[in-house]
């Protein structure tokens, strides 16, 4: 194998079923040696059994894990060199923080003094040097998680499976971690799987995600394609904060071509795509992309306040348009906003997204332009 | 919690009192049976007050019952002997073998291991001596009978059952994810379960390997049957007290007083194991 073609991880058609439900239903993916992949999805999707099948400790029905190039097939946990930190911790509650670190490399070095060592260093790292002797139920749960991490991470192991270290700890320190995490990370050169059931940190953590729901791939893509091109009306409303506008609309035709109708502008699709007229569509505008206007904007649409919610950094505006549609409009704080009473807003067109309403599934647009009604 | 007010805390206290008497009085008489002869144990009305002598407990102790007819050799500290071998045997042989078969009813569940689990603890739905007759053959054909090894073979039926049920409980309990962070820092799944896996689960083993010892000690009609004389344990020495001169309660209360000790003395030792324990594996979900 060249080294150009070196993959840290790749899984190949990989199924897993408990009692006839398909917890993974052929999953391939790559993962390039020394990038992070996010598998991002909400419960149940089998985030949690896919990592723990690249790990070893669960057996797929069918399917081939490959590490670094090797076959796992038959290669006990213990010998397949990943190191793992687990959702719930998982210390081993009669030892101490020294030793639940200690336990991941003990057995591979003999050396007493540079086990030693390779413990205090990570712990350093991770500023839990001055807790090394307590018990876990001594530990806080950031030094709880700080150690579970630290043993994951301890043997410098090629590959590092983390399953949402960061979803029991506070907020505080969720959000250090989501910052220090990747410095460590790249610190490290190790080649990660990240498991996650926040947008944010699925965002600020990968090279690439993947977005999984009940054992199937929906969508693979660096951080910036899953934001601007969701694939379906799902990812788009679990990437994102506030959540998408979302509207049913039936694409019609006039004489220039496909258009959507829009309060009092036209959303004209350019010609040469799938003739969508008459099909049941459900348009997406993400806030950040709609901005209040002047009335005499004639393609602006007419809508009134209903509510202003400051969210310090951001101010997000709940606005009801004249056809009884509810829209979200966020903007950076500090603007001068219109607190109440009639408004107009309009937005970029080509930020628009158009899913197909039955299946969920995005339309491609190209070159998309609103017009006013005449 | 409310206050209480005294009345009701004399009235709870007089409640209490009442049910340490019906259960610890039959004891409590034992005790006292143990340092009186036969004479005054008997005598029409019982009384509390009596001197107190110690021939029962030097009878049992050097081996030699001296009754009005005769003097009769006694085998009780042998018995004792046989009973703290039986026991602990039994319940070691039933560690070695019920923790791990536990641990695998509980981790690495196949299509048949909830049957053979619910097979092992039916053992003790049968009453015993459908079980005995069967078995005094076998253990003949086999040279087992009148052997200790056989003995605890069959004190198995008691011990194991117990161990594996108790203990699965405690190992269900264990987080997996535990075991698969030891496994996937570089442990073998037996390291995992000696290092991970029996030291948490090790308040139910003891309480598991206790209630397995009181069991074995207790058990009277497996001994009787297989067993001859010299490896019977005190449950079957103590009928040898029923002699043709009478029955000699004293010897038999301060027998009994001796035969408690031990598992009383372990029962103290471990009770914060054994209610822990045991109601751990209880409320489990």
């Amino acid at each position: 194998m060249t080294e150009k073609s070196l993959k840290g991880l790749q899984l190949d058609r990989i199924v897993k079923r408990y009692k006839g439900d398909t917890v993974l239903n052929g999953i391939s993916l790559s993962v390039d040696s020394g990038s992070t992949l996010v598998l991002f999805g909400p419960s149940g999707a089998g985030k949690t059994v896919l990592l723990r099948t690249i790990a070893g400790v669960i057996e797929p029905d069918s399917g081939q894990v490959s590490i670094n190039g090797q076959d796992m097939s038959g290669v006990d946990p213990e010998d397949r060199g990943v190191g793992m930190a687990f959702q719930n911790f998982a210390l081993f509650p009669h030892m101490s923080a020294y030793k639940n670190i200690a336990s991941s490399i003990e057995v591979k070095e003999r050396s007493a003094s540079r086990l030693d060592a390779a413990v205090r260093s990570v712990a350093e790292l991770l500023k839990i040097d001055q807790v090394l002797d307590h018990a876990p139920r001594a530990l806080s749960n950031g030094q709880k998680q700080r150690t579970a991490l630290a043993r994951a991470l301890v043997g410098s192991p090629s590959l590092l499976l983390l399953d949402d270290p960061l979803r029991n700890v506070d907020a505080k320190l969720r959000f250090e971690m989501r910052i220090e995490l990747p410095a460590l990370l790249a610190q490290q050169g190790t080649t990660v799987v990240y498991v996650t059931q926040d947008y944010k940190e699925a965002m600020a953590l990968g090279d690439t995600i993947v977005v999984m729901t009940e054992g199937n791939i929906q969508q693979t893509g660096t951080p910036a394609e899953i934001y601007l091109s969701p694939a379906t009306i799902d990812i788009a409303k679990q990437f994102g904060d506030p959540v998408i506008n979302l509207f049913d609309v039936t694409p019609q035709r006039d004489n220039k071509g496909q258009y959507i109708s829009l309060s009092n502008s036209r959303i004209y699709l350019e010609n040469g795509i799938a003739d969508l007229t008459n099909g049941e569509y459900v348009l997406g505008i993400r806030p950040q992309a709609l901005r209040f206007s002047s009335a005499s904007d004639e393609e602006s649409i007419a809508a009134t306040v209903e509510a202003v919610t400051p969210l310090n950094e951001k101010t997000v505006t709940l606005l009801l348009t004249a056809g009884g549609r509810e829209l979200l409009l966020s903007r950076p704080a500090g603007l001068d906003d219109p607190e109440q009473g009639p408004v107009h807003v309009s937005f970029d067109p080509s930020a628009i997204h158009l899913f197909e309403k039955d299946s969920g599934k995005r339309v491609e647009l190209i070159n998309t332009k609103t017009e006013a009604v005449a | 919690m409310l206050e209480t007010s005294p009345l009701e805390t004399f009235l709870r206290g007089v409640a209490i009192l009442l049910v340490i008497l019906f259960f610890m009085f039959p004891i409590f008489w034992i005790v006292l049976m143990s340092f009186q002869t036969n004479e005054t144990i008997l005598r029409i009305p019982p009384s509390f007050i009596f001197e107190p002598t110690f021939d029962n407990y030097r009878a049992l102790i050097t081996g030699k019952l001296e009754t009005n007819a005769a003097s009769l050799d006694i085998a009780f500290m042998r018995n004792m002997g046989n009973s703290v071998l039986l026991s602990v045997g039994a319940v070691l042989l039933a560690l070695i073998l019920g923790v791990p078969a536990a641990y695998s009813f509980a981790r690495h569940k196949t299509r048949f291991s909830e049957d053979i689990a619910f097979t092992l603890l039916s053992f003790r739905f049968a009453p015993p001596l459908l079980v005995l007759l069967p078995l005094t053959i076998y253990f003949q054909k086999l040279g087992l009978s009148d052997t200790y090894f056989g003995l605890i073979w069959v004190y198995q039926l008691i011990c194991l059952p117990l161990i594996l049920w108790i203990v699965r409980g405690y190992f269900e309990d264990i987080s997996e994810d535990v075991e698969y962070a030891y496994r996937i820092g570089g442990h073998s799944w037996f390291e995992t379960f000696r290092k991970i896996a029996v030291p948490l689960a090790g308040p139910g083993i003891a309480a598991a390997g206790l209630l397995a010892f009181i069991f074995a000690w207790n058990n009277f009609i497996f001994a009787l049957v297989l067993a001859s004389a010299d490896k019977q344990p005190v449950t079957v020495g103590a009928l040898a007290f029923v002699t043709a001169s009478g029955i000699q309660y004293g010897q038999i209360a301060a027998a009994i007083v001796l035969s408690i000790t031990p598992t009383l003395l372990l029962a103290v030792y471990a009770q914060k194991y054994l209610v822990e324990g045991l109601s751990l594996g209880a409320v489990k979900g």
